[in-house]
């Protein structure tokens, strides 16, 4: 799929442009300071829906992009 | 599946019944696999492969077909070349044809970091038994006629290759299809259209699937799914180290000259090979996204073949006759998780990203004697998912073809 991401400052590009921020979110079940750790270093929610999530604009502006998406269809809800 | 496919292949469709000693969830090459070895190496035979569309259409059916051990570390390199070795058994062990071809891969290298990388790979692979040595580029010319050394215009020009002659490709269909056939030609019931809804546990153990057609219990429940793994591990209370992002791949029309060997260049980022009907197939595109979606899009076709006519100029006188995605489940170091979790009977077979084609025979049996005699095989030891607790990362991105 060809992801547009809709920059504010540049205008909508090509998901090229970005690199990917996952937006972490350590579920309620995982407990104790030790454990939150190693679930923010190595896992993940992978969530097949809709998420939030960040893209640094590194062939553009170089500013981060925060926005929607549903990881089904990839479409980006702004 | 048509009938005539099916005619063809002789499966046998099973009832399901609400019972057995094993669930394999995930009807492609590594859950087939699985249950084909469990079933004829260990006598394993009351086994169900639970299968939520149809059996090899996930990333089984989707890949490009290479069969490589030219991995950069040493778990990996034995690993994957006790599976290039069971490949090239694989007919004779199922009788059937698989179109298995042996010919040679190149991963060809334009920058002195590339070399260095190359020559690094050669060295380790032949260390641990794989045959790979650095070539120059008048070999590569030999050995790949079409090439252009000049890769487009002279800027990166070719500086070396990898080459290890054993590589090989398979029709993957008929992959996945020989081990469903070989199974259940022992009595595994392989069920299509068969969706896991729950995992049933009594305590820390697990106790069975719920499924679209009922509840079956199970002591050992193994999960060979691929990229929608994360909804099978949810739904066991289980954290993975788990995303999921597209791969892209096109095959062209039919290539009259033939093209003898497998090339990749992991500078430009793509690899080739020509099917046995004379294609050329192409891939490498990974998505930076992590998404679910198929659909296989226009920036990805323009990219990809770009590449390919740098590096092959012959190729611009082919036509793209279909691009698709498969969805990859990909782990944090690039090299697979097997073996068991936390949950007692529960296992996995998962994280085999965009590397998994080649492992499945490997896979398969490794997992089987691992569910027949309940000891993990030293062969996949260092591959199980309490690595990354351990601080045992098995960092081998290089070696995956894709960025």
């Amino acid at each position: 799929m060809s992801v547009r991401i809709p920059c504010p400052h540049c205008g909508v590009r090509n998901v090229e442009e970005f690199v990917y921020g996952e937006v972490l979110d350590v579920p309620g079940s995982v407990v104790g300071p030790d454990a939150v750790a190693f679930d923010r270093a190595f896992m993940h929610n992978n969530i097949e829906g809709p998420v939030t999530e960040a893209w640094f604009h590194l062939y553009g502006c170089r500013r981060w992009v925060h926005l929607d998406r549903d990881t089904r269809t990839d479409e980006i809800v702004e | 599946m048509n009938e005539f496919i099916e005619a063809k292949v002789a499966f046998s469709w099973a009832e399901m019944k609400n019972a057995y000693d094993v669930v394999i969830i995930g009807g492609g090459g590594h859950g087939l696999a699985t249950a084909y070895y469990l079933a004829t190496r260990h006598g394993i035979t009351n086994v169900a492969v639970l299968e939520r569309k149809y059996i090899g259409g996930g990333n089984s059916g989707r890949n490009t077909t290479v069969i490589r051990a030219n991995y950069g570390i040493p778990e990996a390199v034995r690993f994957y070349k006790h599976s290039v070795d069971l490949y090239g058994d694989l007919e004779q062990e199922t009788d059937r044809w698989i179109m298995h071809d042996q010919k040679g891969i190149l991963w060809t290298v334009h920058t002195h970091a590339g070399v260095r990388q190359e020559k690094s790979r050669s060295i380790i692979n032949q260390e641990f038994g794989y045959h790979t040595e650095f070539v120059e580029p008048e070999e590569i010319k030999q050995l790949v006629p079409q090439i252009d050394l000049n890769a487009g215009g002279g800027r990166f020009p070719i500086l070396g290759a990898s080459y290890s002659p054993d590589a090989s490709t398979a029709r993957h269909d008929r992959v996945n299809w020989a081990l469903a056939e070989g199974a259940m030609r022992s009595g595994v019931d392989v069920l299509q259209r068969t969706e896991v809804t729950g995992i049933v546990k009594r305590g820390d153990a697990v106790a069975g699937v719920e499924t679209n057609r009922g509840t079956i219990s199970a002591p050992v429940v193994m999960s060979a799914v691929g990229g929608h793994v994360t909804n099978i591990a949810n739904m066991a209370g289980l954290r993975l180290p788990i995303r999921s992002h597209p791969l892209q791949a096109f095959v062209t029309n039919h290539y009259a000259q033939g093209f003898d060997r497998i090339v990749a260049s992991l500078d430009l980022g793509f690899y080739i090979s020509q099917t046995a009907r004379g294609e050329m197939l192409a891939g490498a595109h990974i998505d930076p996204q992590p998404s679910y979606s198929y659909r296989s899009g226009e920036h990805f076709l323009t990219s990809l073949a770009h590449k390919v006519v740098t590096l092959l100029p012959f190729m611009r006188d082919l036509r793209v006759l279909r691009q698709w995605t498969g969805i990859c489940d990909m782990s944090p170091d690039y090299s697979p998780i097997m073996g068991k979790t936390d949950i007692e009977g529960f296992l996995v077979t998962t994280g085999w990203g965009t590397w998994g084609f080649k492992a499945i025979p490997a896979g398969g049996e490794a997992m089987a004697e691992l569910i027949a005699t309940g000891k993990t095989p030293e062969l996949i030891a260092p591959f199980g998912l309490d690595r990354f607790a351990r601080d045992r990362t098995l960092a081998d991105r290089s070696s995956s073809g894709t960025h």
